[in-house]
Order: structure tokens, then C-alpha cells, then sequence
């Protein structure tokens, strides 16, 4: 069925005045794709407010926009012709509206570019020109419209073309035509105008049948942004829609940034007649996994080879929107596929006149602006230079809720930092006296604190220490795990398990941990210090900074799992004083925090902690 | 993958992302064929699941065929239904033509429900071609604290980055078929097969087009009387949706005041 071909979206952009609205009106009649009875009473209304008519009315079907005689916001209107159907977009040309002019165009595959023949290229011409390019709409048509203003002339056709020729050619636009036309009289509309012989290119319909639409790109590395992570029965399902290449069943792939491999056990969708085997770009699928590893919103599924990069800085190539100028130094949250995260702007390198395309130094980008920055973020992000993978390559920043700049990365210059998340956080370097606490946590971008793990042994304390451990280094914090294994060996090698050096080391565990924390760092210590009295001096020494967290699971859970075995030795008699067994345990009275182990997975557990320490910690 | 897969994709991905960023988020069900199909793409998005409430504001005025089918699906698609009642009819701008005022007082009861449950998104089905100030909405459309839509101030919104996040007191309104046409509609509902009201095919020469009120809709001749025949019917009409909407018709802005206020 040839209705069922998808419409090719279209934009229609071009400096306030330059006859848009009219065009689409003009479109809509001449393609017969008006609801009957459309023209006629539109023709009644001006007749009614004593106007004349224009083509414009079909789009200004608002109130306000008949009283303001622009066109507010983004509409979209869908016409046909023998080819197929269109949308079309069309974006208001005055500079105020530029965030709806973004809105309409970054939706789509091709543009037409108006410009008035008589006034010729003008401020948001050049801008708009400059937009499409940044937003990656590579086919464009320019249509030198109201040639009926300048008596049909080849020769001031000619001019307006070659000056706009120019322009965008320094962008690396190339139009696929140049096109005189009257939107209002319907010259090259729809056929060849015979005001106008001395033209031979195609009529703007035959511009609009020879755009291609954009192709779905399969063939590109695989990119999965992260959704959501959904658990409503049995399944684990992680949610997404695949934006570039293809997965299949049993593939081994690779969540960055957290740098997680796992392999796809199942596709899942609902209402089909079997699970599919393999699904490629633009589904939004889901997918289970082999093994039940920790994963979040906002991560890219990759393959192993070609995976994005990863890094804490890049530069962007942006347009700002927002009322407040874009300045050194500000912070606002960035959006890029489905992560969200907190940045720095580094530098301004330049900012752009879209009039001329020069560029200059300076410190703010202001509304309404482009320029090129650097950004920083305080944890790693998964990014592609947007040139070989443009969905998970560019941007939005969000400032008071709302988005206010839109941009493309670029990662000239700039080092992959993906090793640094395989390597363990043992590097811990002096600071001056003089430094302050607040000095730490803004450079860390979170406080320093305890996070003081107790519970019976095999409650799951040193596990999830280290998974917490793992997953906040991979967010940019700085964490250290303290355990048996690195205090016992060292520090605390003179002490033996009696009663009192149990309490002198959890005592010194206490020192150190604050000690890390008043440094900036995250202590995580993973020791079952029975007794209250010994957490409480540890959280004296720590003071606000400490945090109680309770490994919770019953004795008898701890029993069964018995992992080292030592459940079973202390019932034999062979460990004296086992705490549960021949020694007491003492249950925190108002932990932070209780993590039911018995009831909760590990990756349950794990996403409770890091939620946990994202809202109290991070800065 | 054909049109309908990719605007099903891009439907669930908008779903997926208001139940990933949206705090106490609904779903309305006006039980009509667009959100019928609302419904069904989010039992696709959540994997046989609607994990958040589907609300009815009820004006008491539906056609009986309406309530025999909100009762069952509700009960058979294992829904968390609320129904939510209008308030009486006297408590509504008088000023307002009568079809209008009717569509006022579901506002109202939309408000209300708001109130009381606090909901910070509501997902809805409306499309941008069924009209022409529709056309300009966004898919996540913030609202004020009065409920009230500023569309000549909305967001920009592109590159599927969303308006999640927004000050207190405010909600968004998600409009995950916002790009899809009537005749996709009936199309998806075919190859899915999804349930359909009898009242949408043809009686004794006339069918409804739109699904409203029973006071304030009214029925547009069709010999249409099965999905096919809607479906070759609309590829060949020129007559807009909501012809049968007597709300649409009585002022030349009496659907743009609706709106503002923040009627659907």
C-alpha cells in the first residue's frame, strides 16, 4: 500500500517576512491537500475582519498569531504528492523564536531555506543556514522567494543565490538547488513558471520528490543509551532503544562507563509471536542479560570493539538559547541520550558570528549565540565524536528546568579514559594544611564521609563494599574500602581477637576512616564491630560525617551461607567468642541505612547504596 | 522496520522516558481510539505492565458502550484504575458556549484529580493533526500552577531530550502519539488488534469519527463498518476529525480558551 510509505519531514526556514507561512499555504492548496472548505471560510474570515486574503492564514490558525502577524511556534502540517506524503515544519523566522525554529528543524531530514528575492540574506537567513548545519540536516534547498517583487529578474536572482552560495559553503553546506519562486502567485510551485523561462532547475515539488530520506543507521557501531532498568515479575529487563547498529542474541557486550561485560540472553518485546533474535536501529527493545549485574539509566550498551569513549572533558560546538548568557566558569546539567550529568564550562575557545562566520575570544556566549567550549565533568562520561556517531554525540544543556543549548561533541585532542575505571583507587596523594574541607569537596564534587558497614559475617559486607566501591569510583568519586585485609596486615598487624584488641581495632578503623573522610575521601569500612559502644566512638571520631549502615540478614541466613566456612568451625568449637554464635551482636538502634540482604539482590542492594550516597554525598 | 514500527519506537521511547524521569505520573483514558492505543503502547514500553494509575475523568455523559468497555479492560489489562468524577455543570464559566462549558467542566475534573493525587505527569493522546493549535504542542508540555499552557512560551525541544525537570507546583502533560495521524491509529489498531467501541463503525449510514460526550458529539455519514473501510475512508477524505465536535465550531477561539485553561 503506497499510503503506508513514511512521510519525509521537511523544514521551511528563512528570516521573518520572507514568505513561509505563505509557501506552506501555497503548498497545501496546490497539492490539493486542504480539509474542503479550509480556503472558503478563510476567505469569509478576512472578508469579515476586511483584509485581504493571504496564504499565511491556513498556518496562523491561532488567535494570537493573526493579531501579531508572525508565526509563534512550530506547527506541523502534512501534505502529498504523486511521490509520497510530507510533514512539514514551519519554523518561525523571527530571531525570538529561535528555540522553536531548533525545535522544528532538528526533526528534520531536509530544509528549504526561503530568502526574499527584494531584501535579499538577512540575519536569521545566514543564522538559520548556520543552525541547519549544526544540527546536521545536510540536504537543503534554497528557494529565493517573491520574484514577482523584482519584475521575475535572473539577474537579482542570481545575485541573492551567489551570496547565500557563499555562505553556507563555509559551513560545508552544499543546496541541492537554487529555485526563484512566488509562494504567493504559485511560480515554480508546482510547475514551471512561464514568468520565468530563463530558469531550467526542477519546480520546488520536483526539489521536494529528489530529497532522500535519512536512512536508519544500521551499519554504524552498536549504541544502546540505557532507559530505564524495569523489574514488574520475573524478568530483569534492561530498556532502551537501540540508535545505531544492530544486537543479537548472545552477543558479549559492554555498558560504559560503568566498563561492565555481559552477554544478551534474551530480546524482549510484548505482543509479538516470538522473541525476536536480533534487533537493530530505531527499536526501542529490551534485552535480559546472562548474569544479574548492576546497571543503570543513563550507561551505552556497546559491543566490545567500537565502544564510545570515555572521558571527564570535551569540547562543544553549541547554539545557546538561554536569557542568561553561557559564562566561564557556570555550571549547568547536561542531557546527552539518556545520562544526565553536572558540567563545567572550562573555556570559551570562540564564540561565532553566524553573520560572517568569523570567530573571536571571549567570555560569554549570549542568547541567541554559537561558539565552541569545554566542558567538564566531574564523572566519566560514555561520548562520541558526533561525526561517527551523531546520537550519542551531542547534547542539550538544561539551566532553571529549561534546555538552553544544544550542541555537538567533539574529542580533538582528548584522550580516552576508559582504563581509568578498571584500575583500583589506591593512589591517594598528600594535600597542604592550608587546604579547606569545602576546598576538597568542590574539587572532589561530593563531601568526604564514613560509611560504616557492620553486621554478622556473611551478611554481605565485604561484597558490597567493594561493589560500592567500584561503582563510585566509576561515577568520579574518591572511595577507599577498608577491610581486614588491608588493616590487619598493616596498621593493626600487633593485634590479636581477644575481646580488647577486637575493640582497639575497630577503635583504630574509627581514626582512620575519619581521617580519609576529613581528606574528602568516601570510607567505606566492611568490619562487623559487634558492639554499640565501638561504633559510637568510631562515629565520634567521624562526627557528621558518619554514616551507620546495617549489612542486615538473620543469623540463620548467614548459617547457611557460611562462605569461609567459619559458621561451621565456630559450631564445632574451633573459633573461640564468634560473634552470633559464642559472642553477641549488638543491632544498631538508629542506623542511616538498613540493607536487607536476605530479601533484596545484590544488584538491589547495590542500587539502594549508590542512591544512597548520590543524594547525601554528591555536591 | 515500516512506519507504523517507527512510530510505535518512537512512542515507546517517549512512555519510557516519562516513567524513568516523572514522579507520580497517570495515563488518562478517555476510552476513545487514541488513547486506547496510548494504553496499548504502554503495555509495549512496560512489557505487559502499566505500572502507574489510568485515570477516567468522568463526566457521567458517555455513551453506555463506553462504560461497558472502560469496565472491562480495566479489569481484564490488570489496570490501577481511578475513576474521577466531573463536578456539576453550574460550577463552570457560564460565558462558555454549551459544548465548550461541557469540555470546561472536564478540565475542572481533571484539575481536581491533579489535586488529589498530586500527579507531577500526565500522559494523554492527542495528536498534532487532529487540530491545528495541537499541532503546536511539544511532547512533554509543561503546565503552570494554575494548570495552564503557555504556548507562546513553550520549550525548545529536540534531539529526543525532554522538559523532565520543573519547578514545583507545575506538571507536565506527555503526548507520546503527538506524530501520529487518525489513519495511523486505525492502522496499528488493526495489525495489533486491539479492541474497538462498536460506535466507531458504520449504523444506518453514519459512524462516530471522535469520541466525546454524548450530548456534544455527534455521528458523520460512513458506510464504514469495518477497520479496513475506516481505513480506506480516511486515506480518501478531505473532511477534518473533529467535524462531529460541537465544541470546535462555536467560536473561532473557543478551543484555544479550553486549552489554555488546560483542557487536553
Amino acid at each position: 500500500m503506497t499510503t503506508e510509505i513514511r512521510p519525509l519531514k521537511i523544514v521551511i526556514v528563512g528570516h521573518v517576512d520572507h514568505g513561509k507561512s505563505t509557501l506552506v499555504g501555497r503548498l497545501l492548496h496546490d497539492t490539493g491537500s486542504l480539509p474542503e472548505g479550509k480556503v472558503e471560510a478563510l476567505r469569509a474570515m478576512a472578508e469579515r475582519r476586511g483584509m485581504p486574503f493571504e496564504w499565511a492564514f491556513v498556518m496562523d490558525a491561532i488567535q494570537a498569531e493573526r493579531d501579531q502577524g508572525i508565526t509563534i511556534d512550530t506547527a506541523q502540517i502534512r501534505f502529498r504528492t504523486a511521490r509520497r506524503p510530507y510533514v512539514i515544519i514551519d519554523a518561525p523566522g523571527h530571531k525570538e523564536f529561535l528555540r522553536n525554529m531548533v525545535t522544528g528543524a532538528a526533526a528534520s531530514e531536509a530544509a528549504l531555506l526561503l530568502v526574499d528575492a527584494l531584501e535579499g540574506v538577512q540575519e536569521q537567513s545566514r543564522r538559520h543556514g548556520y543552525l541547519l548545519s549544526l544540527l546536521g540536516i545536510r540536504q537543503v534547498a534554497v528557494l529565493v522567494n517573491k520574484m514577482d517583487l523584482v519584475a521575475f529578474s535572473a539577474d537579482r536572482f542570481g545575485r541573492v543565490a551567489e551570496e547565500l552560495r557563499a555562505y553556507l559553503a563555509g559551513l560545508g553546506v552544499e543546496p541541492v538547488a537554487f529555485v526563484p519562486i512566488s509562494a504567493r502567485e504559485g511560480d515554480n510551485i508546482l510547475a514551471h513558471s512561464r514568468r520565468m523561462s530563463w530558469y531550467q532547475g526542477p519546480s520546488v515539488i520536483q526539489v521536494l520528490d529528489g530529497f532522500v530520506p535519512a536512512p536508519r543507521p544500521v551499519d554504524r557501531p552498536l549504541r544502546m543509551p540505557v532507559q530505564d532498568v524495569y523489574k514488574f515479575d520475573h524478568r530483569r529487563i534492561v530498556a532502551g532503544r537501540i540508535e545505531s547498529g544492530r544486537l543479537r542474541v548472545g552477543d558479549e557486550i559492554l555498558f560504559s562507563p560503568s566498563n561492565k561485560t555481559v552477554r544478551v540472553k534474551s530480546i524482549e518485546m510484548w505482543n509479538v509471536s516470538e522473541s525476536p533474535e536480533e534487533a537493530v536501529a530505531g527499536q526501542s527493545i529490551g534485552i535480559t542479560l546472562s548474569e544479574p549485574i548492576f546497571v543503570e539509566r543513563g550507561e551505552i550498551v556497546s559491543h566490545l570493539e567500537q565502544p564510545p569513549m570515555e572521558t571527564t572533558v570535551f569540547r562543544g560546538r553549541l547554539f545557546w538559547l538561554g536569557e542568561k548568557p553561557l559564562e566561564v566558569g557556570r555550571s549547568y546539567t547536561l542531557k546527552l541520550a539518556t545520562t544526565e550529568a553536572q558540567v563545567t564550562v572550562e573555556a570559551i575557545e570562540r564564540v561565532i558570528d553566524t553573520s560572517d562566520l568569523s570567530s573571536r575570544p571571549a567570555d560569554r556566549i549570549e542568547r541567541n549565540g554559537a561558539g565552541e567550549v569545554i566542558l567538564r565533568t566531574r564523572r566519566l562520561l560514555a561520548v562520541d565524536p558526533h561525526e561517527t556517531n551523531p546520537a550519542t554525540g551531542r547534547f542539550v544543556l538544561v539551566e532553571d528546568y529549561r534546555p538552553v543549548a544544544g550542541g555537538i561533541v567533539s574529542m580533538d585532542g582528548y584522550p580516552d579514559q576508559r582504563r581509568l575505571v578498571t584500575v583500583r583507587a589506591t593512589n591517594i596523594h598528600a594535600v597542604g594544611h592550608a587546604v579547606t574541607r569545602e576546598a576538597r569537596h568542590a574539587r572532589n564534587g561530593h563531601r568526604g564521609g564514613v560509611l560504616w558497614f557492620t553486621g554478622l559475617s556473611g551478611a554481605g559486607k565485604s561484597t558490597l563494599a567493594l561493589a560500592l566501591e567500584r561503582e563510585l569510583f566509576a561515577r568520579g568519586y574518591q572511595v577507599y574500602v577498608l577491610d581486614g585485609d588491608n588493616i590487619r596486615s598493616g596498621l593493626n598487624a600487633d593485634l590479636g581477637f581477644g575481646p580488647e584488641d577486637r575493640a582497639e581495632n575497630i577503635r583504630r578503623v574509627g581514626e582512620v576512616a575519619a581521617l580519609f573522610a576529613d581528606a574528602g575521601f568516601l570510607a567505606i569500612s566492611a568490619f562487623i564491630s559487634p558492639y554499640r559502644a565501638d561504633r559510637e566512638r568510631a562515629r565520634r571520631a567521624a562526627g557528621e560525617a558518619f554514616h551507620e549502615i546495617y549489612i542486615h540478614a538473620p543469623l540463620e541466613v548467614c548459617e547457611r551461607r557460611d562462605p569461609k566456612g567459619l559458621y561451621r568451625k565456630a559450631r564445632n568449637g574451633e573459633i573461640p567468642e564468634f560473634t552470633g554464635i559464642s559472642s553477641p551482636y549488638e543491632p544498631p538502634e538508629k542506623p542511616e541505612l538498613v540493607i536487607p540482604t536476605h530479601e533484596l539482590s545484590p544488584e538491589e542492594c547495590l542500587a539502594l547504596l549508590v542512591r544512597y550516597v548520590e543524594d547525601r554525598f554528591r555536591l | 522496520m515500516n512506519h507504523l514500527d517507527e512510530l510505535e519506537a518512537e512512542s515507546i521511547y517517549v512512555l519510557r522516558e516519562a516513567f524513568a524521569k516523572l514522579d507520580r505520573l497517570a495515563i488518562l483514558w478517555s476510552l476513545g481510539k487514541d488513547s486506547n492505543v496510548v494504553l496499548w503502547l504502554a503495555r509495549k514500553a512496560f512489557f505487559g505492565h502499566v505500572p502507574f494509575p489510568v485515570i477516567h475523568v468522568d463526566t457521567g455523559r458517555k455513551f453506555p458502550e463506553m462504560y461497558a468497555f472502560r469496565d472491562r479492560y480495566a479489569k481484564e489489562w490488570g489496570l490501577r484504575f481511578i475513576r474521577e468524577e466531573c463536578p456539576p455543570i453550574e460550577e463552570v464559566d457560564p460565558t462558555l458556549p454549551p459544548a465548550a462549558r461541557a469540555a470546561a467542566r472536564k478540565t475542572l475534573g481533571l484539575q481536581n484529580a491533579i489535586r488529589k493525587y498530586g500527579f507531577r505527569g500526565l500522559i494523554a493522546g492527542i495528536r498534532r493533526d487532529e487540530e491545528a493549535l495541537r499541532a503546536k504542542e511539544r511532547y512533554f508540555s509543561p503546565r503552570g500552577e494554575d494548570n495552564s499552557w503557555n504556548m507562546k512560551d513553550q520549550p525548545p525541544e529536540f534531539w529526543n531530550q525532554y522538559m523532565t525537570d520543573f519547578p514545583p507546583g507545575t506538571h507536565v502533560r506527555v503526548h507520546p502519539i503527538l506524530h501520529w495521524t487518525e489513519v495511523d491509529i486505525w492502522r496499528y489498531t488493526k495489525r495489533e488488534g486491539i479492541p474497538v467501541i462498536d460506535l466507531y463503525f458504520s449504523k444506518d449510514g453514519k459512524r462516530y469519527r471522535s469520541l466525546g460526550d454524548m450530548d456534544i458529539t455527534f455521528p458523520v455519514p460512513s458506510t464504514a463498518s469495518t477497520l479496513d473501510e475506516i481505513i480506506a475512508e480516511l486515506e480518501a477524505t478531505r473532511i477534518p476529525e473533529r467535524a462531529g465536535r460541537a465544541m470546535d465550531h462555536e467560536a473561532e477561539d473557543s478551543f484555544e480558551r479550553l486549552r489554555a485553561a488546560g483542557y487536553m
